[in-house]
């Protein structure tokens, strides 16, 4: 025990002595969420649009004005005719155009036939996707409106209901995501740098000449980033509920039931690439290529999974990050209780003793 | 006198490549002794073995009453390692890294203090006592790992090369120290690039191939060999190598 303790105080010693470090290991979770939850917005705000309205009737005014009130659009330009609209893409002014047809209203009341023609720029598909949809959702909102003044019989009424995040906000999909990958990064990322540079400086040698036991070795090695790694937990949970406004709707506890594993997962992930390289550059760019781009590209948190072809859906299935991010998104977004992320704590806990395993079994080889 | 090290037939085969042959030998309590050989010759491998690291293929070795095969964990416990990477901390103090390897060999805490004292007074460290290790000069560095190596007061203490890219002032200052801890009773094992270290030991083996071509004190090795200095010595033994050195 008395070795254990020695051997914990000198890991905290290597952390604080390494002020840099230990700032940036800090300071990341804060950069992070305010990057994306400031500069990386994929929200919608004031898109600048255009109008071509040529039947200029009430019903088609009060769309356009609809439009123009909401927060996502503001209308910088009527247009005279069809060629225009193609000119205000050209020059890059507008995001999106809205074409009535003409006579709408009294189409609209008579043959049921009135078109409206949503024309977007998709040189950025994700941001004219959400222009179109917000669009669309309010020319709906404003159909259902003007029902209740006149009751036409056979109309569809689309209802459109955003569930969990009303308000479409960003932050509810990348804050689970950022948790995602800073944990992934403290863990796996410093507990693989800091065996390396034992091996680097030759003083893995001297601790396995000594009495010390190779497990007490790699669990006094994870205790400092795991202290670490809580600590970032706390400091994300906090800005996303006091600074970005993404409450956590289900159980705290279970939450950090669920982040507990996902850190020991990562830990012992650090272990296995450190029992596999010999200085700290090499563990720096495995972590780094091999832990962070399949975090960031296949996890879910930049793109959604659904939509990646299979053989990448099967990959993603192997990034312990996929599975964390989505049970985060289940406690804190959805509220769902513990039997919601079963599955997600069962393949995460499998992962755990599986690198578990592999890590001692390398390590001991190493001893051969 | 004492046998501290009884090494008999000794063998570790990688495959069919026999990295250690079949080598004996006995070192007496007290006694520096020098383990010489080319590179590629067989000394790391041998000397894994006698620190519990690597189990023989065959033969078998006691190493401060214990045996390399059974009881490592023992063996382990009682002694003492330095290798040429001083495996210091450079970023812990003076101090700390004192503490760290006091703490890791199960020292008593009440030992600790009086010891780390006694320890800083005789390399005249006091003032430095707080200062980061990567601050010292190379030779500083060098004494305080001999020392730190020793702090537990191990029966054996097995050096690796521990001299290596240092000037001869310095390596002459850290032999001195090499003297003052068998005069306590510490066996000194050691490995050497060399030879005019060689000749400060005991006795010395060298290893040629796997198997020890030679072993006697420097003075009887010259005689033998007719040889001016020990670097002829190893030379003559050396030259038949069959394997490369890598």
């Amino acid at each position: 025990m008395k070795q254990f303790l020695s051997f914990v105080r000198k890991e905290f010693h290597h952390i604080f002595r390494d002020r840099t470090t230990m700032a940036i290991l800090l300071i990341l979770p804060v950069l992070m969420l305010l990057l994306f939850g400031y500069a990386i917005n994929t929200e919608v705000k004031n898109s600048k649009i255009a109008v071509y309205d040529p039947s200029n009737d009430s019903y088609t005014r009060a769309i356009i004005e609809k439009m123009d009130a909401s927060e996502y659009f503001s209308v910088v330009k009527m247009l005279k005719n069809e060629q225009e609209m193609s000119e205000q893409f050209k020059n890059g002014e507008v995001k999106m155009v809205i074409a009535f047809s003409e006579n709408f209203h009294e189409n609209l009341l008579h043959t049921g036939d009135a078109q409206i023609a949503l024309i977007a720029d998709a040189t950025d598909p994700n941001s004219a996707k959400s222009v179109v949809n917000y669009a669309t959702a309010i020319i709906a909102g404003y159909q259902m409106e003007s029902q209740h003044l006149q009751q036409i019989p056979f109309q569809i009424n689309t209802q459109i209901k955003l569930l969990y995040n009303p308000q479409m906000k960003g932050a509810y999909n990348f804050v689970p995501g950022v948790m995602g990958m800073i944990l992934m990064l403290i863990c796996a990322m410093m507990t693989s740098i800091s065996i390396a540079r034992e091996k680097e400086m030759g003083t893995m040698e001297v601790l396995l000449v000594s009495p010390v036991k190779p497990a007490m070795l790699i669990i006094a090695k994870t205790i400092p980033y795991f202290f670490l790694s809580l600590i970032n937990l706390t400091t994300i949970l906090l800005i996303s509920v006091f600074v970005l406004g993404v409450p956590v709707v289900g159980s705290l506890f279970w939450l950090l039931v669920l982040s507990l594993v996902y850190i020991f997962v990562n830990l012992s992930l650090g272990l296995v690439i450190s029992s596999v390289v010999n200085n700290q550059q090499t563990a720096l760019l495995i972590s780094g290529m091999v832990l962070m781009l399949p975090v960031i590209m296949l996890s879910g948190l930049m793109f959604p999974i659904e939509n990646m072809p299979v053989f990448f859906q099967w990959i993603s299935q192997l990034i312990p990050a996929k599975w964390y991010i989505i049970g985060v998104k289940k406690i804190m977004i959805k509220g769902l209780g513990f039997s919601a992320i079963i599955p997600q704590l069962t393949v995460l806990s499998g992962m755990a003793v599986l690198l578990v395993a592999i890590s001692i079994k390398k390590f001991k080889y190493r001893l051969e | 006198m004492k046998k501290v090290i009884e090494v008999e037939n000794l063998t570790k085969a990688f495959g069919r490549f026999k990295a250690v042959d079949q080598i004996s030998f006995e070192v007496e309590k007290g006694e520096i002794f020098g383990f010489l050989g080319a590179n590629g010759a067989g000394k790391t491998t041998a000397m894994r073995m006698l620190c519990g690291l690597s189990i023989p293929t065959s033969g078998k070795a006691i190493v401060a009453g214990y045996d390399i095969r059974t009881q490592p964990e023992m063996i382990k416990k009682n002694i003492g390692y330095m290798s040429q990477k001083f495996a210091l901390y450079e970023d812990l103090s003076v101090a700390e890294n004192i503490r760290f390897y006091a703490g890791i060999y199960q020292v008593p805490e009440i030992e600790i203090a009086p010891r780390t004292l006694e320890l800083l007074n005789r390399l005249g460290l006091e003032n430095e006592k707080d200062s980061l290790v990567k601050a010292l000069p190379l030779g500083w560095k060098q004494k305080l790992a001999f020392s730190v190596a020793i702090f537990h007061h191990p029966g054996i203490v097995f050096l690796d090369e521990p001299t290596g890219g240092v000037d001869p002032v310095t390596r002459r200052q850290f032999w001195e120290m090499i003297y003052e801890a068998t005069d306590s009773g510490i066996t000194v094992f050691v490995t050497t690039h060399y030879m005019d270290e060689a000749e400060y030991c005991d006795r010395v083996s060298i290893m040629v191939d796997g198997k020890i071509a030679a072993l006697d004190t420097p003075a009887n090795l010259k005689k033998k060999f007719e040889a001016n200095n020990m670097d002829e010595v190893f030379y003559r033994l050396a030259r038949n190598a069959s394997r490369k050195a890598d």
